[in-house]
């Protein structure tokens, strides 16, 4: 379970969160949509302790972690995987290595073979089998993705996070990636919390969606409540119009 | 302590604060955790075996150089012999660990700070943490052996092409005899300017190592920022060797004259 008390983040003088209180229980999928530069992947990034708040607590299965150091939250990390909006991929290894890296690091050691396996079964499981020998600089956005993927479930982690998996990819590619989301999130019965600004993804991949807005959550409903909801700032966000003070021209 | 925030003297402060912490860090993951011999010797290989031109040009040339300065000068008062000594003791104790650090601080740190500011702004180092890997132990721990086992052996091997390429140049250019001058080189040239040399190198392969890892780590977004960071990274490094080898020198003859 993730739970989010009171959460508040300043870069410099720019406010980002501002006493964000958010609850995902396990199992749970939820979609965190918003606008450009409203906080989303500041959000995530404090779910995994990649960032530390100015106020509040974060707690994973009822732990705070914001007070953890680096060593004590590799721990907790274990419990993680996520995927990142560019991927991340470590571009000085091949697909396997890539994926296999978590294994590797692991305390539990897995001999070659079951590391080889494991990696053939995550690049199945994405749709990606026999890519194994490529580089990261071969494959294109969406592979790029998908392998990010593989690895993030190749240790079969409690909670997934996405950092806007969908972002930059074509729309075909889009719901390739949105029913991978799916698939994993059924076979592995992981928490997924999936960051994103596109309305089609959240519709789909989320239980339950929840709208960042003025720093804090401003709405948290189910997808068929969140997208029929009346409101004049969710229906802006869901319609995609902008302010008319907002005009560039 | 708060009049020296956002000043330049605060602002060094923090950064020789924090590579000192890192240097803590490290030191302790050495001591605690399983170094992967893969990649230790993936960057001994990168730091140690892929430096040997610059290594080699450097050593050779320097000895050369010095070499002839030092025998216009003793050829004046007759004691040509004396000079494979000067260059002898200059290699071992000075120029051999110094201009090799300097040179493997052009190279390798210039190179492992632009790799992990890329990784860093790429956000793979937190890739890396997200799959419950410390930075610290798995980029900056390899690369921190590496470089001060690289080092030393680097600047032995500086040494003697140094040694080797004066030799060459007194005998068979200058017409210096060449018994005597080894005889005087063996003679003036003991083991401890060898062992002060090498316990420089050392500690010059963890300055490196170290600077060049802190300013990848922490490097600012953009390419500008990663090229900022290397260009810092090359220019500390240097600096603080130079610095180093004056205090480091200092003691080590301090030490040395109590030991005798």
């Amino acid at each position: 379970m993730i739970e989010v008390r009171q959460l508040s983040k300043a870069f410099g003088a720019q406010k980002v969160l501002a006493d964000v209180n958010l609850r995902i229980e396990s199992g749970e999928s939820v979609a965190i949509i918003g606008r450009s530069g409203g906080g989303k992947s500041v959000l995530l990034k404090h779910i995994i302790a990649l960032l530390q708040p100015d106020a509040g607590d974060v707690l994973i299965d009822g732990e705070s972690i914001v007070r953890m150091n680096e060593r004590q939250l590799l721990r907790i990390r274990e419990k993680f995987g996520m995927v990142f909006q560019g991927a991340a991929l470590f571009d000085s290894m091949s697909v396997a290595e890539n994926v296999a890296f978590p294994l590797v690091r692991k305390k539990k050691k897995y001999t070659a073979g079951e590391i080889e396996k494991r990696v053939a079964q995550a690049l199945e499981m994405v749709d990606l089998p026999g890519t194994q020998k490529k580089n990261p600089a071969e494959l294109s956005g969406g592979m790029r993705k998908r392998v990010g993927l593989a690895r993030a479930i190749v240790y079969e982690p409690q909670i997934l996070l996405y950092d806007e998996p969908t972002t930059g990819l074509d729309p075909i590619v889009s719901d390739s990636i949105d029913k991978l989301i799916i698939r994993v999130r059924d076979h592995f019965k992981v928490t997924s919390v999936v960051v994103t600004h596109d309305m089609r993804s959240a519709r789909r991949v989320g239980n339950r969606v929840l709208m960042l807005h003025e720093k804090k959550i401003y709405a948290n409903a189910a997808p068929e409540e969140f997208f029929a909801s009346q409101d004049p700032i969710v229906r802006q966000f869901i319609d995609g119009v902008a302010d008319p003070q907002e005009a560039i021209f | 302590m708060k009049f020296l925030a956002g000043s330049w003297v605060g602002d060094w402060l923090t950064g020789l604060g924090r590579i000192a912490a890192l240097a803590v860090e490290a030191t302790v993951s050495l001591l605690t955790l399983k170094v992967s011999w893969r990649d230790l010797l993936y960057q001994i290989y990168f730091i140690g075996i892929k430096s040997q031109s610059v290594v080699i040009i450097t050593g050779g040339f320097t000895g050369m150089v010095l070499g002839v300065s030092a025998y216009i000068q003793f050829h004046k008062i007759k004691m040509d012999t004396a000079t494979l000594a000067v260059v002898g003791v200059s290699m071992c104790d000075e120029l051999g660990p110094v201009l090799t650090a300097l040179m493997v601080a052009g190279r390798v740190g210039a190179a492992i700070a632009a790799e992990i500011g890329t990784m860093r702004v790429t956000e793979q180092i937190d890739a890396l943490r997200t799959l419950a890997t410390h930075p610290v132990d798995y980029l900056v721990v390899p690369r921190l052996l590496a470089s001060t086992l690289a080092l030393p052996l680097l600047t032995i091997e500086s040494i003697t092409i140094g040694i080797g390429a004066s030799y060459l140049v007194g005998v068979y250019l200058l017409g210096i005899d060449p018994v005597y001058s080894w005889y005087n080189m063996l003679k003036y040239t003991g083991n401890i300017d060898l062992i002060f040399g090498l316990i420089k190198a050392f500690v010059y392969g963890g300055i490196i190592a170290l600077i060049g890892c802190y300013k990848g780590m922490s490097c600012s977004v953009g390419a500008q920022g990663v090229g900022r960071a290397t260009t810092e990274a090359v220019v500390y490094s240097s600096i603080t060797i130079l610095i180093t080898n004056f205090f480091l020198t200092l003691i080590l003859q301090r030490v040395a004259t109590m030991g005798l």
